[in-house]
């Protein structure tokens, strides 16, 4: 079943965690993954297959680019899993 | 009706010597960064990386394959002319004809069967492949496998994306016959989709015509091949595993191709090797030297202590192609 933006939010914010060593509390939507959360490409890379995994979707390569904040990830999982 | 009568080669094969030959000059990220406007922190960062191993600009592909091929051929206990068949990995030859196998043969005093192959940073382990191969189908009883690569000839300084990991050295091991398994099968394979992810910049073609285009360079897409490395070589890693009868608890040393530090992190943790592995980081002080990584580091392991003849090795090789083979061989 699919999962609204609050349950994707927490798990992408398990999956920053543990990627980063933040804490998963700081992951919200309004951050962005390399002004606020200092996710750098490869890292960026890592969390997005790492999701892909985890919510059963596909996120292509060209997409990554346009993912800045957590929420545009949240939101983009979220459409992709329905 | 008669039939021809054919010998079989012998059961297994195993790596009898190996030899190394890397750059003469150790060049630290000090002295690259301007061009690319960065730093040493960001560099050892995001690669891991402190030196290149750079060759001089009059040392050629052949020169540093001869010196590695020397060096395999004297470690394996044999002389040049039991060596029968001489496959060169390479893809930083200058010449698209002839190859470059038959010049180091001729270096070497042999006529052996000799020719190039192409598979960037697999090629060592497609090489390794073949020999075991050639050697157990009893075609050849002794095969030079040479992975060698002058990229520091292909480089842009102001490319980004690639030409400051690169490094230029050989690496080089003979293949022969063994009483005992030394080379596990083979797992390889391609994924000509993603043949943009790593490229030359332009086809020769396209040089000869525009008069615009400059010389030719290495280029990649980073973060994808990042996520294709990382993620999608780890299951050919196990595959490689199971293939010769193990599981990751039965292999003591990974060596996989030198690209990233931070691919090799992540392979590790994705294949689910446990701690008592010794991993080749060779990369931290040579770079990337593609076809020429994987010996490299296994020398590096050798002469560090981390791995001892005998030892179980899983090796794996992933690049421009997209290409990858694994295998599991023993250390010589």
């Amino acid at each position: 079943m699919a999962l609204n933006e609050n349950e994707v939010l927490e798990g992408l914010a398990e999956i920053v965690a543990e990627e980063t060593g933040l804490d998963a509390a700081d992951v919200q939507n309004d951050k962005s993954f390399t002004d606020d959360l200092d996710i750098d490409s490869l890292s960026m890379m890592t969390i997005v297959t790492l999701a892909e995994e985890k919510f059963d979707v596909r996120i292509p390569d060209e997409d990554v680019k346009n993912l800045v904040t957590v929420g545009d990830a949240v939101q983009y999982i979220t459409k992709a899993q329905a | 009706m008669t039939t021809m009568s054919i010998k079989r080669g012998p059961e297994f094969s195993r790596i009898l010597g190996l030899g190394v030959a890397r750059g003469e000059t150790a060049v630290p990220n000090e002295d690259i960064i301007e061009p690319i406007d960065s730093s040493d922190e960001w560099i050892r960062k995001m690669t891991g990386i402190a030196t290149r191993v750079r060759a001089n600009s009059d040392t050629s592909v052949i020169d540093l394959s001869e010196r590695a091929a020397r060096e395999a051929i004297a470690n394996a206990g044999i002389s040049a002319d039991e060596i029968d068949t001489v496959i060169l990995s390479t893809i930083t030859y200058p010449h698209m004809t002839p190859g470059g196998a038959p010049v180091l043969a001729d270096r070497l005093g042999i006529q052996a069967a000799a020719f190039d192959i192409s598979a960037a940073c697999a090629g060592y382990c497609y090489g390794i492949g073949q020999a075991d191969a050639l050697v157990r189908a009893g075609t050849a009883r002794n095969v030079l496998v040479v992975g060698a690569e002058k990229m520091s000839d292909f480089i842009d300084p102001a490319d980004r994306t690639i030409s400051y990991l690169l490094g230029d050295a050989a690496g080089a091991v003979v293949v022969g016959a063994s009483d005992t398994p030394g080379i596990g099968p083979t797992v390889w394979g391609s994924d000509g989709s993603g043949a943009q992810l790593i490229r030359q910049t332009a086809s020769w073609l396209e040089v000869r015509d525009n008069p615009d285009v400059p010389f030719p360079t290495l280029f990649q897409e980073g973060p994808s091949v990042f996520k294709w490395a990382s993620f999608k070589m780890a299951p050919i890693a196990r595959e490689a595993i199971a293939a010769a009868g193990l599981t990751p608890d039965d292999i003591s040393v990974f060596i996989p191709h030198q690209a990233n530090v931070r691919i090799i992190d992540q392979l590790v943790k994705q294949i689910g090797l446990p701690d008592h592995v010794a991993v080749g980081k060779d990369i931290v002080d040579s770079g990337n030297t593609s076809a020429a990584s994987i010996p490299l580091a296994t020398e590096r392991l050798i002469r560090d202590g981390d791995a001892k003849s005998g030892d179980l090795a899983l090796q794996i090789g992933f690049g421009a192609g997209l290409v990858y083979a694994a295998q599991v061989i023993v250390i010589p």
